[in-house]
């Protein structure tokens, strides 16, 4: 861009802008991961930061199944849903994409739909579906809806991906004596897999995220997710107020997602706004 | 990138328009192809949405209360007119709208700035971003504990920072805690639909403008912001429609308490609370009714850019 015309004192600005934009996104994480590192008695001193520095909090979670049922349950119904979505949104993608037939306008009209569907207008009905079903309180009570929100999601970010594969690849390597087989899996797999694996992330970070179905369709750790038993979460006892192992448990189930989501920020950019721009 | 698209975009439509012609054995065998990829997809997304919308319809006409189960009766529209004339539905929806609106507009205007604030800036452009992606990153629910301690009397240092006020016990002040918690969390991901935006104004553009004397305001409404229409409307569209089913910045900040309920949590009370399904089912199909009209509000707005037309098209 414009470098050279860039003065001293634009340099500042900029600079100043960042920082404060920069601060501004840290401050909440930072407040919950001191208050995490607070003993019970620190607490309530409203500083931003503990005077004396304790694990007392997470040694506390750690060690009771409150905390690690729902942190086991968060990542099997996560991964089993974002697998099982990714397959499907695959599929679809790659008809919508490649191939010509009716109904491929219902289709994308139908994702959106859903994309956008207002998921407190399905907890009355499905409660009610998934009780007499046999559904309420297990997995697949939340992996089924958990799929059907990431296919969206899925089928969007994948079929404009599959649009850019070069197909012609393809044909070149049969030519060259390549089976069906070995074209795929040597030349198509490979130039999939980094949508694939953007939408993947996506909904894997759904699952990990959402909230109001896994507390409207569990009632036990059997199968509460860990950001639902947040809001269940009481004192190690009755006289302890939970707010230090709240934020433990916050703290805990928020690290590694932002490790991933820095990790992957590239991906994860290219994903959400690949929808957005292109159609 | 979009004449490459295009290119590509033309020979993967003409691909199967010359095996028509050629052979429709070969066309029909693509279409079978087609709706047998896409059916688990669409059975599930079907399974899930439409049918229990259909079943909440149903439900929605009948006196059903989870602690009188013998008590089931048809009542037509009897639970619309109960909810319709119940204040605690007005005053939730209005509540849900004011946070609507006044999270969305002020996330406009910041993600607008963070986006031209990644798109213009030379050094720590990197650090910008990836900070920027915290907020998304984070779960609400961790995020919106974060903020609940904040404002908490004697814990928080947000609330010391107010002579140790207690925002979230007051109508006002509590909901622009939850503004303020929701506006943190999401306008990144709104800069990010408006960054894609702004990489598709050409940069020639505002050189010439540049030349031609324009300031940067007027670089900005004139050129800037006309092309990123499409942008605008998606990133507004997505986020107002997410934002009107605002839910767990409530329950975790305030429960509802102190009249912040928004219809969400009117429809989570009725039926965890009060165990009524039929009045739930009817809250549930109202809500559905207003995603409708905005949505239709937004796509009519749209025109040719709605988002998907592209994709369907071929």
């Amino acid at each position: 861009m414009a470098a050279a015309a860039t003065t001293g004192k634009q340099k500042w600005g900029w600079g100043t802008a960042n920082t404060v934009a920069v601060a501004l996104t840290l401050i909440p994480l930072l407040w919950i991961v001191s208050l995490s590192f607070k003993s019970p008695a620190a607490i309530t001193d409203a500083n931003p930061w503990p005077k004396y520095w304790t694990w007392s909090n997470y040694s506390g979670i750690l060690k009771t199944s409150q905390f690690i049922r729902p942190l086991i349950n968060s990542i099997g119904i996560g991964i089993i849903a974002t697998i099982i979505a990714v397959l499907l949104a695959s599929m679809a993608a790659y008809a919508v994409a490649r191939l010509d037939f009716p109904g491929k306008r219902l289709l994308i009209g139908m994702a959106l739909l859903i994309a956008m569907f207002p998921q407190i207008s399905l907890v009355t009905p499905m409660f009610s579906i998934e009780r007499s079903l046999g559904l309420f309180n297990t997995w697949p009570g939340l992996i089924i809806p958990y799929i059907a929100f990431g296919l969206p999601l899925g089928i969007y970010i994948l079929s404009a991906f599959f649009r850019e594969i070069p197909w012609e690849l393809e044909k070149a390597a049969k030519m060259d004596g390549a089976t069906p087989l070995q074209a795929f899996i040597r030349v198509i797999a490979p130039l999939a897999a980094p949508g694939m694996v953007t939408t993947a992330i996506l909904v894997f970070l759904f699952c990990w995220n959402e909230f109001l179905f896994a507390i409207s369709f569990t009632s036990t750790l059997t199968s509460r997710t860990a950001p639902a038993a947040l809001a269940f979460f009481s004192g190690s006892s009755q006289f302890t107020s939970p707010t230090g192992p709240i934020s433990a448990a916050a703290v805990v189930i928020t690290i590694p997602i932002i490790i991933f989501v820095l990790f992957f920020q590239r991906r994860i950019v290219a994903g959400l706004t690949s929808g957005a721009v292109k159609g | 990138m979009s004449t490459q698209t295009q290119v590509v975009a033309g020979t993967a439509a003409q691909a199967p328009a010359r095996g028509r012609r050629q052979l429709s054995e070969g066309a029909r065998a693509e279409r079978r192809l087609g709706w047998l990829l896409c059916a688990p997809a669409v059975i599930v997304m079907i399974a899930v949405t439409a049918y229990p919308v259909g079943y909440a319809i149903y439900l929605s006409l009948e006196r059903y209360n989870l602690e009188l189960p013998n008590a089931v009766k048809f009542i037509g529209l009897s639970n619309y007119a109960a909810v319709l004339t119940s204040p605690y539905w007005w005053h939730a929806l209005s509540v849900t709208l004011i946070i609507t609106v006044v999270s969305v507009a002020i996330e406009l205007v910041l993600g607008m700035l963070l986006a031209l604030l990644m798109h213009r800036t030379l050094f720590g452009r990197g650090t910008v971003r990836t900070a920027a992606l915290i907020p998304y990153g984070i779960v609400t629910v961790a995020a919106a504990y974060s903020w609940q301690f904040a404002w908490t009397p004697s814990t928080g240092y947000l609330s010391a920072l107010f002579n140790n006020s207690a925002p979230l016990s007051h109508t006002g002040t509590a909901l622009a805690a939850i503004i303020l918690a929701e506006v943190w969390k999401t306008t990144p991901f709104m800069a990010l639909l408006l960054l894609a935006g702004l990489a598709l104004v050409p940069e020639d553009l505002q050189k010439a403008a540049k030349v031609d004397g324009a300031t940067a305001w007027q670089r900005f409404v004139r050129i800037t912001l006309p092309l990123m229409k499409p942008a605008i409307l998606v990133a507004l569209l997505f986020r107002t429609l997410d934002a009107f089913r605002v839910f767990d910045n409530i329950y975790i900040m305030t429960g509802g308490g102190n009249g912040t309920g928004a219809v969400s949590q009117l429809g989570y009370d009725n039926l965890f609370n009060a165990l009524n399904l039929g009045i739930g089912s009817a809250i549930s199909i109202l809500i559905f009714i207003c995603v409708a009209i905005i949505a239709f509000l937004f796509i009519k707005g749209f025109g040719a850019a709605a988002p998907g037309s592209d994709l369907g098209r071929r």
